[in-house]
């Protein structure tokens, strides 16, 4: 068994699957650079990710696919499900020894685990284009936090690039530790540190401009004047709006006095 | 700006407005232009879900919950005894850009109680929509009420503004209409439908000639039935619904169980539960005949004027028709697999790509999602599940009853027994 040793970028893992062709290697599995600290296995292939490399795998997969195929296969390593790895790669090795497209091969189980991890992205990257609920600063900055399971910002960005055109923006995933800012003419991959207190009654006031307050608490009127009490539906509240997304929904987070 | 003023209208003209159903907030594809605010990509976002687990797209308020009319099921009607108040034009305005800007809404659904009379009314309605394109540059989306008795030009103006036009028909049949809303005419709100319908279709046909034609209402335009106030039946309902979407071009009906909220004696009284599963029947009939090519007629007719409401109308349909089944997923074309119970149209369109690659198997349907515990009474595999075949259709009935967990179950155990 070999152990691939790849830095945990996406080219990082195209490289990865040039090289397995290249060296031959049989009965892989993958890490990403820092959790493989440890040496469980005799064999490893360190990848150093070579955009060249990565290039050439995709240009292999482009006409093989659909392009909602082709993005599918980023999308699923969007995910981060445990074993996402060996799951694209699988799947990119039946697209490989096929002369025809087969992701819609849905009899085969290969097709199938692609499929759901692409699907549990897009499905997340929908909800997070739903559930950002933006802060406006003293200083007319827009800011909305996030923890997603999947990394989605990279697949949200042309979505609020072109919605708030006229706004600048910035949306952080607290579980990555980074964000996407808008400055009204693009949008650039920032890292920073988010003070934790950031929900705090004294950050509210010292920070954000004098309406952001007042518009939190119609919004949650509104979010309370909407429901009907007679057709109460836990159940189905809880399944389209999962608990886990709570904290960072204003709706759902009762009022700072 | 909005101040503490505001705070007790939005109260007031939220919940007056939350019987409204419709929350759609998709088939618009309006672009952001010389960039300023919203960019609808034609489909819909839900931004929130209330505790009773509908969608919230959009700020949905009534601009006054005044009224001259006396509708018995309306929570605004003239007689009834609550707060009233009412926005200004500025003040919607302010509240739809707020919102839109912190991600709250997809845009704005206004509606209205009718002050003065119904030009009076649409103007100002008119008036918020055009202040927001014009004025705010916003290009989210914009639902507003078409009220009864305005006049054509302000319905084409309305049209340039919003992305959506309603209409609500209110009562399934005119002679319902006629007795809880005596100041309603069946005609007037049958006439600006069509007024709509051609307007779109006009504008429609001017856009595919040049693409720079102005839109009108590009999301179409729907109404909304209240059910369980009267005594029609599915057959009724659905038959209306067929003409609004055959006959007006109609993108959506929505049916709205009624909320029992008046001790009129032409209601059902207060504390009546909300036909919450009829409703949800409605919708099921409703999806089958847009999307699985059903005809009213093969879900309701003279003999069976009521859907069944302990199982879904498709299986209703297909127990009713076992002469059609079973059906041999691997060679049945797309429309007849759609019309197998268990497996919606996106089952369906899956089945028939799979099956280019290999001969599906009982095993390949559980992987692709679909309810095969249903559907196994309903497909033709070799051995052993020739077994299904002799079984009538009560038995499958009784069978898949008793293996699903039905969340209406409840609601059943009892009434099953009076049969």
């Amino acid at each position: 068994m070999t152990q691939i040793i790849y830095d945990g970028t996406y080219e990082g893992w195209l490289t990865a699957v040039f090289e397995i062709y290249e060296y031959k290697l049989n009965d892989i599995v993958f890490a990403k650079k820092e959790a493989s600290a440890t040496l469980l296995f005799s064999n490893n292939h360190l990848v150093t990710t070579d955009i060249a490399k990565a290039k050439r795998v995709l240009e292999g997969l482009k006409p093989r696919l659909s392009s909602e195929g082709f993005e599918g296969i980023y999308k699923a390593f969007l995910s981060e499900v445990s074993q996402i790895e060996e799951i694209m790669f699988r799947f990119v090795q039946y697209v490989f020894s096929s002369s025809k497209n087969v992701e819609q091969d849905f009899g085969n189980s290969i097709v199938l685990d692609l499929k759901k991890a692409t699907r549990l992205t897009r499905k997340e990257a929908h909800r997070m284009e739903a559930f950002v609920r933006f802060k406006l600063t003293k200083d007319q900055l827009y800011y909305g936090i996030i923890e997603p399971d999947c990394d989605v910002l990279p697949l949200i960005e042309n979505h609020f690039k072109k919605r708030y055109a006229d706004q600048r923006w910035l949306i952080y995933d607290a579980k990555r530790k980074y964000g996407i800012y808008y400055d009204l003419e693009n949008v650039a991959v920032v890292e920073l540190q988010f003070n934790s207190k950031f929900n705090s009654a004294q950050y509210l006031t010292e920070i954000c401009d004098d309406q952001e307050e007042f518009f939190q608490s119609l919004w949650r009127k509104y979010f309370s004047s909407v429901n009907i009490e007679s057709r109460k539906n836990m159940k189905l509240h809880v399944q389209h709006m999962p608990k886990r997304y709570w904290k960072h929904m204003i709706e759902k987070i009762p009022e700072i006095k | 700006m909005v101040n503490e003023r505001v705070m007790e209208k939005l109260g007031i003209l939220a919940d007056a407005a939350k019987y409204d159903v419709s929350c759609s907030s998709a088939l618009s594809k309006r672009e952001n232009k010389d960039k300023g605010l919203g960019n609808a990509k034609g489909y819909g976002i839900c931004h929130a879900f209330t505790e009773d687990g509908r969608c919230v797209s959009l700020l949905k308020i009534l601009l006054t919950n005044h009224c001259i009319f006396d509708c018995a099921y309306c929570v605004s009607r003239k007689s009834n005894d609550v707060k009233r108040a009412a926005f200004t034009v500025q003040e919607v305005v302010d509240l739809t850009i707020g919102f839109y800007r912190r991600n709250y809404i997809e845009g704005l659904f206004l509606s209205s109680g009718i002050f003065d009379n119904a030009d009076y009314t649409m103007e100002r309605l008119v008036r918020i929509a055009k202040k927001l394109r014009l004025e705010e540059n916003f290009n989210g989306y914009i639902h507003l009420k078409a009220i009864p008795g305005a006049s054509d030009e302000l319905l084409k103006e309305a049209g340039i503004y919003a992305d959506r036009l309603s209409v609500n028909v209110e009562m399934p049949t005119e002679q319902s209409l006629k007795l809880l809303a005596p100041d309603k005419n069946h005609k007037d709100v049958i006439k600006p439908m069509h007024y709509l319908k051609n307007e779109i279709a006009g504008h429609k046909e001017e856009k595919k000639r040049n693409y720079k034609a102005p839109l009108f209402a590009p999301a179409g335009q729907s109404t909304q039935m209240v059910i369980g106030a009267t005594k029609e039946s599915d057959f009724e309902i659905l038959g209306m619904a067929d003409y609004f979407y055959q006959q007006m071009n109609m993108k959506r009906v929505y049916y709205s169980g009624y909320v029992p909220i008046s001790y009129d004696n032409r209601l059902p009284a207060i504390g009546t539960p909300v036909p919450i599963i009829r409703e949800n029947r409605l919708y099921q009939a409703d999806w089958l005949i847009r999307y699985y090519g059903f005809n009213v007629n093969e879900i309701v007719g003279f003999n069976q004027p009521n859907l069944d409401l302990d199982i879904d109308p498709k299986l209703g349909w297909a127990l009713r028709n076992l002469n059609q089944f079973p059906v041999d997923i691997n060679t049945a074309d797309l429309e007849l697999i759609k019309r197998i119970p268990g497996i919606g149209h996106l089952s369906a369109a899956k089945i028939v790509a799979a099956r280019k690659f290999k001969k599906l198997f009982p095993e390949d349907l559980k992987k692709l999602g679909i309810a095969y515990s249903r559907a196994k009474y309903f497909l033709a595999f070799a051995s052993p599940f020739q077994l299904q075949k002799d079984l009538t259709s009560l038995q499958i009935k009784d069978q898949i009853l008793n293996s699903q967990k039905s969340k209406y179950k409840n609601d059943f155990s009892n009434q099953l027994a009076l049969f």
